[in-house]
């Protein structure tokens, strides 16, 4: 029992270093990762003061910039790394280690949140230094259980996604692509998500993680729960479940993965 | 027990669109009911020329391949029901890789792939520091690999495979993209390393006959997915001992008439075209050494210019041309189907 939750540590934490060095290592994602965000956010900011928006709306964008760099870096980073590793190579080592699929799954994920964390820092503290926010922290446990839990349903989503992405094939990537606009309109990353109806943010939520830690952030945050789409209790417990279900199916999809690409021989590149 | 057994070991491929309406038919047989025992401690030699179904068996045996019939075993284990016990004891190395992230130097890189075995580092780190001594990489250990070479990262990727000190290694064209000196060394620390680890097993693909014949035990020798033959380089060589191998060069890349694959005293003949030099080079197995002064008559008399003539002891090659007809430089694989 021990030596097996040791071997699966210490593969999660071989694969999460890749992560955490590269993040070190390649400072040129500064400019990528964080300025280019970074103008977005500006610009909605710009866009909601020259509409005399209340300034807890500037907050909320900010939030929502925070969130989005999390969300691009699940589906570019952990969606679609199973296909890179392929490509470079790698995945052919991984599969044929006795390793612990789960583990190198969750050393992705945890290797990327603490890449993406340097770059979701960079975009809050520039931000609320550029825009002076204030914020109105009420129940700061539950928001940071909130942010927390987000983070796990999301990566969640990422870990079972790479494997079902791999199967999906290259156009997994285009698909991604054509879907992320909508995705950032209908996850409501710049504005409250109520502003949808019930109907659009209740499929939203039930598709997005980041509809509903967002939506609950917002409101606690800024002690404003006429905002909220759910209350922020209700939405960390949908978050819990939901890191429930992305999980197990990560666990199953890599399964399922690993046996129909053996079986069709899909596991390494064409020209390995 | 033998270290690696294959018992009727079949694969095929479902053709993609494109080759099914060539008329290729629906699927490929990569492997064609291949049975083959390797002892413990052999160096065992699959060679082939490119699409003979070599690397889909390494595949296989690797567990990153499911068969389409028949059984595979590593160690006496299964490698469809009994995958995790035959991973734990293989590792293989194939040329021409180079795996591994760019954005970690070449010592973190070995350190990442012996952690996927759940090597401890105290264990690994003398492995790694040995293995970057011997390909050579030591004075690259702290540079970052997407700085290194393409034939630097495939040196590591060739310490890669040793690192985890496997039971079972598989080296697929373990040379193949290598500078001479390079695939020199390889060869060497080969050998050198089954003499201290006479417990070791190595499977070992190639479609250089020169590096079969150097390193091999036994050689099987595969074509179009089937075993052709299987015994240790002399008894294959043995097969050829009778007959004379003569090479030729002509001016020009005429065909090669049809006449002369009849010509009297002619065992088999393979040949190929040199861009470079505006030549043909003729590969001919002769029955006997008198029937050389015969064929360069024909030559002679069809009107080709002929640039150089040797006599050449028959080698692994020849094997080869013997039993399928074909040189091992010629390419089998065909487009719209799984790697080989």
């Amino acid at each position: 029992m021990w030596p097996q939750v040791g071997y699966f540590i210490q593969v999660t934490v071989a694969r999460a270093y890749v992560r955490v060095i590269g993040a070190q290592r390649e400072l040129s994602w500064l400019i990528g990762d964080t300025l280019l965000p970074l103008l977005s956010v500006v610009g909605y900011v710009l866009v909601y003061r020259a509409m005399k928006a209340p300034p807890e709306y500037t907050g909320f964008v900010i939030l929502g910039g925070v969130l989005m760099t999390f969300w691009a870096h699940m589906l570019w980073s952990m969606g679609l790394q199973l296909f890179w590793e392929k490509e470079m190579g790698n995945l052919a080592r991984y599969l044929m280690a006795p390793l612990p699929r789960p583990a190198l799954l969750l050393g992705m994920a945890l290797g990327g949140i603490v890449m993406t964390t340097s770059r979701a820092l960079v975009i809050y503290i520039a931000s609320r230094f550029l825009f002076k926010i204030h914020f109105n922290v009420s129940q700061p446990w539950l928001a940071l259980a909130v942010f927390l839990m987000t983070l796990a349903s999301l990566y969640g989503m990422g870990m079972a996604l790479s494997s079902l992405f791999f199967m999906a094939g290259r156009g997994a990537n285009y698909g991604m692509q054509a879907i992320f606009e909508p995705v950032v309109f209908l996850g409501g990353f710049y504005f409250p998500i109520n502003r949808l109806g019930f109907v659009v943010a209740s499929a939203s939520a039930a598709l997005i993680p980041t509809t509903l830690g967002l939506d609950a952030l917002r409101q606690t945050m800024f002690n404003s729960r006429q905002i909220g789409f759910l209350a922020p209790e209700v939405e960390l417990g949908a978050l819990a479940v939901m890191s429930v279900i992305f999980v197990w199916l990560s666990v199953f999809a890599v399964r399922k993965m690993e046996e129909l690409g053996r079986a069709h021989g899909k596991l390494i590149a064409k020209e390995q | 027990m033998y270290s690696i057994e294959t018992i009727e070991l079949r694969r095929t491929f479902r053709l993609e669109r494109a080759a099914r309406k060539e008329g290729r038919g629906r699927e490929l047989v990569a492997v064609d009911d291949v049975s083959l025992q390797v002892k413990p401690g052999e160096l065992f030699g699959l060679l082939g020329p490119n699409g003979a179904g070599k690397t889909t068996i390494i595949r296989i045996l690797c567990t990153l391949l499911s068969p389409t019939a028949g059984r595979a075993l590593v160690e006496g284990f299964d490698v469809v029901k009994e995958t995790q016990q035959v991973r734990r004891l293989i590792n293989s190395v194939s040329g021409g890789e180079t795996c591994g992230y760019g954005i970690l130097n070449a010592r973190e890189n070995l350190r990442l792939f012996t952690e996927l075995y759940g090597i401890p580092w105290k264990v690994a780190k003398p492995r790694v520091d040995f293995m970057l001594k011997v390909t050579g990489l030591d004075k690259y250990a702290g540079t970052r690999t997407n700085r290194l070479s393409t034939g630097l990262r495939q040196r590591m990727n060739f310490a890669r495979g040793f690192t985890t000190d496997p039971k079972v290694l598989f080296l697929d064209e373990p040379t193949v993209g290598l500078d001479v000196h390079s695939a020199l060394d390889v060869r060497r620390f080969i050998k050198g390393w089954l003499a201290e680890h006479p417990e070791k097993t190595i499977l070992l693909t190639t479609h250089y006959m020169a590096e079969a014949d150097e390193l091999c035990d036994r050689i099987a020798i595969i074509d179009n997915g089937k075993v052709q033959t299987c015994a240790p380089p002399d008894e294959l060589k043995k097969m050829v001992q009778k007959e004379t191998a003569l090479e030729l060069t002509l001016a020009g890349h005429a065909p090669v008439p049809n006449e002369w694959q009849q010509a009297g005293g002619v065992v088999k003949l393979s040949s190929s075209q040199d861009s470079e030099n505006q030549t043909t080079h003729l590969h001919i197995l002769l029955d006997n050494a008198a029937a050389s002064g015969n064929f360069i008559r024909i030559v002679a008399r069809d009107g080709r210019q002929l640039v150089d003539l040797r006599t050449i002891q028959p080698t692994l090659e020849d094997v080869f041309l013997k039993l399928t007809g074909r040189s091992l430089a010629e390419d089998t694989t065909k487009t719209g189907e799984e790697p080989e």
